[in-house]
C-alpha cells in the first residue's frame, strides 16, 4: 500500500535551488535510505514531505491526503524526528512525550499506554522523571525518537537519527527501526552508509537537490564490483 | 470548534507551566510585587495623598509592564526558533493561529496572575478608606488589557529573532514608543508642525492616553475596542510571520 507520494519537487532560498525535481514514492514495509553530501537537499526534501516547509512546485500526498490542502489530516499519519533531535530542555522526558501525545490527539487511557510503551520500548524509563537538559545525547536522541512514534505513525521520517550516537546505541536504534519497519514506511536520511546496507530497503542518493540514484538496496549490494561507498563518491563527485 | 479549543488549550498549558519550570515566574513575580509596591508606596505617596484610592498605584503601570512585558514574551518564539523546537512544532496537528493564541493566552494570563497577586494594595486602601471599587475594578481590568498589549507586540517582535536579548530590548523600545506617543511633551513637539489630525492620531494609538481614561473609571467604548483591536492586530501580524519566518 502505497503511504506518501511526493511528485517533482522544488524548492529554492533565492538564488540556491535547494531541491529540483525530487519525487519519492513510499510503501508499507519500505525502508528508505536517503544519502547525499551535505547541503544535497535532504533535510529541505524532509521539511517538505513533513509539511514544515512548503514546496514552491509539486505535490505532496499522505495516504491519498492532500499535504498542501489538509496539512492537519496529513501530518497527524506522520512521526518526525527533525534534524539534532530537537525538543523542550526545560520538560522532564515524561511530561514532554504527554506534551507530544496530546497534541497528537491521544487521550486517557490510550496515552498512558503508549507513553508506557515508548518508555520501554526506547529504554527511556529510567530517565522518565529527568529534566530533559540533564540527558545525554543518545538519550536527548531517543526521547526524540519516542515523541516521532508516540502516536504509532503510519510514516516515520527521521533526520539523521543516528548522528552522534556511540556504537552501541546505533546498534540499538537500527533494530528498533528494523523492528517497527514491518507494518510502516520510514525514510532516513543518514551519512553512515553501512546504515543503508544494514536497515533500508531502497537507496536514493542525491546531491544538488536532485535524484541521481534511486534503486532497491539489494540491487546495488548484488553488484560485487562496486560498493555502496564506491558508488556513493562516484556519483556525487 | 471543540478540538480547536482543546490544541490550543494544551499549548496554553506547556506555556504557562513553562513560567514556573525555571526560576523566571518567582523572579518575575517578586520583581513586579516589589516594585509595583515601591512605586505606590514611596514614589506615588500613597499614604501622603491621604486620599482612599489607587491611583498612585495603577499611575506606574504603563511604566512597569514597558520592561517588565518584554521580559515575559521575549521567549515566546525566539527561544523556539534557537532551539530548533519549532520544527517540531509546526509538524505537529495544529493550526498557526492554535500555537501563537496559545503562547499569547499563557502570557497574559500569567500576568493576570501577577496583577492579582496585587490584592493587598487594594485591601490597605479598603482597610485605612472607603475608595470606589468600581473604579478600581475597571483599573485593574484596563491594565490586564493594556498588558496585553505589551505582550502581543512582544510576541510578535519575538518572532523576528532568534536572540531572546534582542527580542527584549526591540519590544521595549517598541513598547516605550507606543507609551511615549500620548505623553505631553512628544505631543506639544508634534503639535508644533503637524496639523491637528495628526497629532489626534499619534494620541489616539497612545496606551498611556487610554490608560489615564481607565484610571479615572471611565473605560468607554473606544479605549475597550482600542485595547482588544491592538491585541488581535498584533496576533495576527504574530501568525503571519510564523508563516514568513519559521524557517528562516
Amino acid at each position: 500500500m502505497n503511504l506518501l507520494e511526493a511528485k517533482n519537487l522544488y524548492k529554492s532560498f533565492g538564488n540556491i535551488n535547494a531541491v529540483s525535481d525530487i519525487s519519492i514514492s513510499l510503501n508499507v514495509g519500505e525502508v528508505i535510505g536517503f544519502l547525499g553530501p551535505n547541503g544535497a537537499g535532504k533535510s529541505t526534501t524532509m521539511k517538505m514531505l513533513t509539511g514544515f516547509l512548503e514546496a514552491d512546485s509539486g505535490s505532496i500526498e499522505i495516504k491519498k491526503i492532500d499535504l498542501s490542502k489538509d496539512p492537519i489530516n496529513a501530518k497527524s499519519i506522520i512521526g518526525y524526528l527533525p534534524e539534532g533531535a530537537p525538543s523542550y530542555s526545560d520538560m522532564t522526558v515524561k511530561s514532554f512525550l504527554y506534551f507530544v501525545g496530546k497534541m497528537r490527539g491521544l487521550k486517557d487511557e490510550l496515552l498512558e499506554k503508549r507513553l508506557e510503551i515508548m518508555l520501554k520500548d526506547i529504554n527511556l524509563t529510567e530517565v522518565q522523571n529527568q529534566i530533559i537538559e540533564t540527558l545525554s545525547k543518545g538519550y536527548k536522541r531517543r526521547v526524540g525518537i519516542a515523541q516521532a512514534l508516540i502516536h504509532d505513525p503510519d510514516i516515520l521520517i527521521l533526520d539523521e537519527p543516528t548522528d552522534g550516537l556511540d556504537p552501541n546505541q546505533k546498534f540499538e536504534m537500527r533494530k528498533l527501526i528494523k523492528s517497527i519497519s514491518k507494518n510502516k514506511g520510514i525514510i532516513i536520511s543518514t551519512h553512515i552508509l553501512e546504515e543503508v546496507e544494514a536497515v533500508c530497503s531502497r537507496t536514493i542518493i542525491i546531491s544538488s537537490g536532485k535524484v541521481l540514484l534511486n534503486k532497491e538496496t539489494k540491487d546495488i549490494l548484488k553488484n560485487k564490483k562496486e560498493n555502496l561507498d564506491s558508488i556513493f563518491r562516484k556519483i556525487t563527485k | 470548534m471543540k478540538l480547536y479549543i482543546e490544541k490550543l488549550m494544551i499549548i496554553f498549558n506547556r506555556e504557562f507551566t513553562g513560567y514556573f519550570r525555571t526560576p523566571l515566574a518567582s523572579i518575575f513575580l517578586l520583581v513586579f510585587l516589589a516594585l509595583s509596591a515601591g512605586m505606590t508606596f514611596f514614589m506615588g505617596q500613597f499614604f501622603q495623598r491621604g486620599q482612599a484610592d489607587l491611583n498612585s498605584f495603577f499611575v506606574w503601570h504603563p511604566w512597569l509592564f514597558l520592561i517588565l512585558m518584554p521580559a515575559i514574551g521575549m521567549r515566546l518564539w525566539a527561544e523556539e526558533r534557537k532551539s530548533g523546537t519549532i520544527e517540531l512544532l509546526m509538524t505537529l496537528p495544529v493550526t498557526n493561529s492554535q500555537l501563537v493564541l496559545g503562547k499569547f493566552l499563557a502570557s497574559w494570563f500569567f500576568t493576570l496572575l501577577a496583577i492579582i497577586m496585587t490584592i493587598p494594595i487594594w485591601i490597605t486602601v479598603n482597610y485605612l478608606g472607603e475608595p470606589d471599587n468600581g473604579v478600581i475594578f475597571i483599573s485593574y481590568l484596563g491594565s490586564w488589557l493594556m498588558a496585553g498589549c505589551f505582550l502581543s507586540l512582544t510576541s510578535c517582535l519575538s518572532m523576528l529573532t532568534k536572540n531572546q536579548v534582542i527580542a527584549f530590548i526591540v519590544s521595549t523600545i517598541s513598547c516605550f514608543i507606543m507609551v511615549m506617543a500620548g505623553f505631553g511633551l512628544v505631543l506639544a513637539s508634534v503639535r508644533s508642525w503637524a496639523p491637528l489630525w495628526l497629532t489626534e492620531v499619534i494620541q489616539s494609538f497612545s496606551f498611556l492616553s487610554h490608560f489615564k481614561r481607565i484610571q479615572y473609571g471611565v473605560l468607554d467604548l473606544t479605549t475597550f475596542i482600542f485595547f482588544i483591536s491592538m491585541i488581535m492586530i498584533c496576533i495576527s501580524i504574530n501568525i503571519f510571520l510564523v508563516q514568513l519566518k519559521k524557517a528562516d
